[in-house]
């Protein structure tokens, strides 16, 4: 919901008011891979989510972990998106474990690459640390497929477009 | 009901509890153990910003800094871009080591909660918390029902080992286990949502702090007004942004303070059902709170045994059960059959009654006369067998009977048969007592109250066609006696007395037979000191049954037999020669021996009755005052266990031995005895003695009746003794 309202947005300001009426902007299919390090604990809990260019969140991506009572762990991105109303039910998982990877595919409107936008990972364990904002990728063509690492569970991060 | 409501949980549940209960006890010694490894500032003497500016001093980078409940200070931090965690002296903020948290304890936590296995887990675990639950309020009614009430639910427990072991257990435990057991089922809703926790599903939006230049913790006025003990979490701001804050978890609630005023921006203070969640957790984990985790601890250890000991009385008090075919529910019958019965002879009647019955085409239901209930739905007559113990007292089965009788309603026609030997003095006395008690409650009479004496089959087969003959049926009942299952037992010893007062009495010895081949068992079967053994008779199924005055570890079976005039059973032992063969088989008389404890013991017999009293003598390794009253006809004829007895006494066994004899000048009965001792009996009594009684009707008649008078000053009487335990009759 909140995507096709941002592309309105980006439509409306490039200025192409016929765009509101339209069928949704062409959307991309990105494979997300999530490596986590053989930390040893529980199953971690992930959000992946999209935030602009101000750091401002944008939309979930992916959650891992299925007790939403333990989401204020991932602080960062729970505090964003209070102003969310999309559902995360289907785009919500099993946590992953010490030493797992995570691979999803999501749709990602083709509007929001090389526009600034920023993908990031928050993570948190149990009776762990709490890492908001582990990983931080620009959503961009340049780098695709390129792995970044975090400094807490995420041996590995890289999207492919 | 009561007790089906606690066996079927407890099977079913019996392996899922005992994995909760022992990974349980782990963590709750864990928590000990951690609790004990770390020192606790008083309240007042260390602020979260003394700490906090101790260990900023050591990282630049610092995460967060977490006081567990059991007391620990941890910090996190990262340190050239990698993530430490160090052990935090909560005293000084100095780093005691790296924070390395045990795998063991982990995968623990993991099993009990989930035993591995995810949600699904998770539900078996809080469905194992629930049938806990249900097991502990249930076995605590039925403990109370059991030891005579509410008030009396501190009583010693009697019975085998395994009722004792779960009772004792049990009580013992029931109130740790029921709060684990409670707050255990809470957690498990809580963890599914279906009861709040109270957690805040979201971060509250923040004010926003000042920006300006951060100042060192230290100094931050929020942070020195909070004591470290009321700290749970204070995360810290990230990297150089200046527009994070800190974010401080304490009992009350979640502030958020500026970095560089140190003052509070916002603050959230936990809701009710954040404070009732928190509590729960504490009661439940005992973390922070060592003497509950210990209580807990122990509680939980218990629950393992328990499992075991009641699966074994469950499966005795079945095994015990006749096997009736075709058992209608007690709603749907039209014929209801209740039994009372000590042994199990009486249902052995039932069942062929009920067989009977059932041919004919009736809906039959069978029941002990315990299990009498309030209402029947479609039942058109009672029948009612049941056998008599000791002096007219209700048989095990049937003890709850008229009680029971009392909130029954409706009034059918009954028919009531006593079971029995006629040559006691209240042949078939507790179902006179039934008959007039259904009587007084205006229960029509379906047939007169019979009697059966010895068992006999001809009696029941005639009372049968009676009752044919009252319902419109015709019934045949040929009732033949189980025979119980026997071993074969060798006389290996005797000692003789009496040949000189016409009383002839031996000390007989059992051992299982020497002979046969190697695939034999060879062993004794088990019993202790006041069980029964029930001798047959070749050529006859009816037993006669002994009081044992050794236990098997002791290696032999021995009982003492006097050569009754015209005694079948005792004519034969008294004439087995040396080698000689019987077949016998153990009654467990659970009720008739010395309770626990170190109260002391007052055993009192005459003649043959000194048999399972030396044997208790003879057990008392711990020298527990036992004060023995025996009676006998004369010193140099029937003195049973002379020798024996004063070794006890001069070895402490045995605290006194005191002795009458009827047959020799100036001599008197026991209960002569009795009354000449009253002052040194009431002291025991008021020293929580306990009262064993073994020996003839009229012996045992002539005691209670001293023992009244003896009683009366101290304002007890016989009743409530025995309502407690502690006066306990074996007679015969």
């Amino acid at each position: 919901m909140n995507k096709i309202v941002a592309t309105f947005g980006l439509a409306a300001t490039l200025a192409f008011p016929a765009m509101a009426f339209a069928p949704p902007a062409e959307a991309r299919s990105v494979t997300l891979t999530t490596q986590l390090r053989p930390y040893g604990g529980n199953g971690a809990y992930l959000a992946i989510y999209l935030v602009d260019a101000q750091g401002r969140f944008h939309s979930t991506l992916r959650v891992a972990g299925g007790k939403a009572k333990y989401y204020t762990h991932l602080s960062a991105w729970a505090r964003g998106r209070t102003s969310e109303t999309a559902r995360i039910d289907g785009i919500t998982g099993a946590s992953v474990g010490s030493g797992q990877t995570l691979r999803v595919t999501v749709d990602i409107a083709d509007a929001l690459i090389d526009a600034g936008y920023q993908i990031r990972v928050d993570t948190a364990v149990e009776d762990g640390r709490d890492n908001p904002g582990e990983i931080t990728a620009p959503l961009t063509t340049a780098a695709n497929g390129r792995p970044v690492s975090g400094r807490g569970y995420v041996a590995s991060f890289k999207f492919d477009m | 009901m009561l007790r089906r409501l606690h066996s079927l949980p407890g099977l079913f549940a019996a392996l899922l509890i005992a994995a909760l209960a022992l990974t349980g006890a782990f963590l709750a010694f864990d928590s000990i153990v951690d609790r004990s490894g770390s020192t606790i500032p008083a309240t007042g003497q260390v602020s979260v910003a003394a700490i906090a500016e101790a260990v900023q001093a050591r990282h630049a980078e610092l995460e967060r800094i977490v006081r567990t409940a059991s007391g620990t200070v941890i910090a996190y931090y990262f340190e050239a871009d990698l993530p430490g965690a160090e052990l935090v002296d909560p005293l000084t903020g100095q780093a005691i080591g790296p924070h390395e948290p045990s795998n063991l304890t982990r995968t623990v936590t993991n099993l009990h909660r989930s035993f591995l296995m995810g949600d699904a887990g998770r539900v078996a675990a809080g469905l194992g918390a629930a049938a806990m639950l249900l097991l502990c309020v249930s076995g605590a009614m039925l403990l109370a029902a059991r030891l005579g009430g509410w008030a009396a639910i501190l009583r010693p427990s009697r019975g085998s080992l395994s009722q004792r072991l779960h009772c004792e257990l049990g009580r013992f435990a029931v109130i740790g286990l029921t709060l684990s057991a409670l707050t255990g089922c809470w957690m498990s809703l809580a963890t599914f949502g279906v009861l709040p926790d109270g957690a805040a599903a979201e971060v509250a939006a923040l004010v926003p702090p000042s920006g300006a230049v951060r100042l060192p913790p230290g100094q931050l006025a929020a942070l020195q007004a909070v004591d470290l003990s009321a700290l749970r979490e204070l995360t810290f701001p990230y990297g150089d942004d200046l527009t994070d804050t800190y974010t401080l978890t304490t009992a009350q609630g979640i502030a958020h303070v500026d970095a560089a005023t140190g003052q509070v921006l916002d603050f959230t203070p936990n809701g009710l059902a954040r404070q009732v969640h928190e509590t729960i957790v504490m009661l439940h984990t005992g973390r922070g709170v060592w003497p509950l985790a210990l209580l807990l601890g122990l509680a939980a250890l218990t629950a393992p045994v328990l499992a075991g000991a009641g699966g074994v009385i469950w499966w005795r008090r079945r095994a015990a059960l006749p096997k009736i075919w075709q058992n209608v529910g007690a709603q749907s019958a039209d014929t209801i059959i209740l039994v009372g019965s000590e042994g199990n002879s009486t249902w052995g009647f039932a069942v062929t009654l009920h067989a009977a019955l059932t041919k004919a085409g009736h809906r039959v239901h069978a029941a002990p006369m315990n299990s009498l209930a309030p209402r029947y739905a479609q039942a058109k007559r009672f029948l009612i067998l049941t056998a008599t113990y000791g002096d007219g007292d209700a048989p095990d089965s049937a003890k709850l009977f008229l009680q029971r009788l009392e909130r029954a309603s409706g009034a059918l026609p009954v028919a009531v048969l006593g079971f029995g030997d006629r040559s006691f003095p209240k042949f078939c006395g507790f179902a006179e007592q039934v008959a007039e008690a259904l009587r007084v409650k205006g229960w029509p009479v379906l047939l007169d109250t019979w009697q059966v004496d010895r068992q006999s089959a001809q009696t029941f087969a005639d009372w049968g066609k009676l009752l044919g003959e009252a319902i419109g049926t015709k019934l045949e009942l040929a009732h033949v006696a189980a025979r119980p299952k026997t071993t074969a037992l060798e006389l290996s010893g005797r000692v003789e007395y009496g040949a000189e007062s016409q009383t002839p009495t031996a000390i007989l010895s059992f051992a299982p037979p020497a002979a046969g081949g190697f695939w034999q068992r060879r062993r004794l079967p088990r019993f202790e000191a006041g069980d029964l053994v029930g001798i047959l008779v070749p050529g006859s199924d009816l037993p006669r049954f002994y009081s044992l005055a050794s236990a098997s570890t002791d290696g032999v079976l021995e009982i003492c037999v006097r050569k009754q005039a015209g005694g079948l059973c005792s004519g034969f032992l008294h004439e087995l020669p040396l080698g000689g063969r019987v077949e016998a088989f153990i009654r467990p008389n659970p009720a008739f021996r010395p309770s626990r404890g170190k109260a002391p013991v007052i055993l009192i017999g005459a003649g043959t009755g000194i048999g399972p009293l030396a044997g208790f003598i003879r057990h008392n390794a711990r020298h527990r005052p036992m004060h023995l009253y025996w009676g006998g006809r004369h010193p140099g004829s029937d003195f049973l266990y002379g020798p024996q007895l004063h070794q006890y006494v001069d070895d402490g066994r045995l605290a006194r031995l005191n002795t009458a004899f009827s047959r020799v000048p100036g001599g008197g009965y026991v209960q002569d005895r009795l009354a000449a001792d009253a002052p040194a009996l009431r002291d025991l009594v008021q020293h929580g003695a306990q009262v064993l009684v073994c020996g003839g009707r009229d012996m045992a008649g002539g005691v209670a009746r001293a023992f009244e008078a003896i009683l009366q000053p101290l304002g007890i009487d016989l009743a409530t003794l025995k309502s407690e335990g502690r006066y306990r009759e074996d007679v015969y």
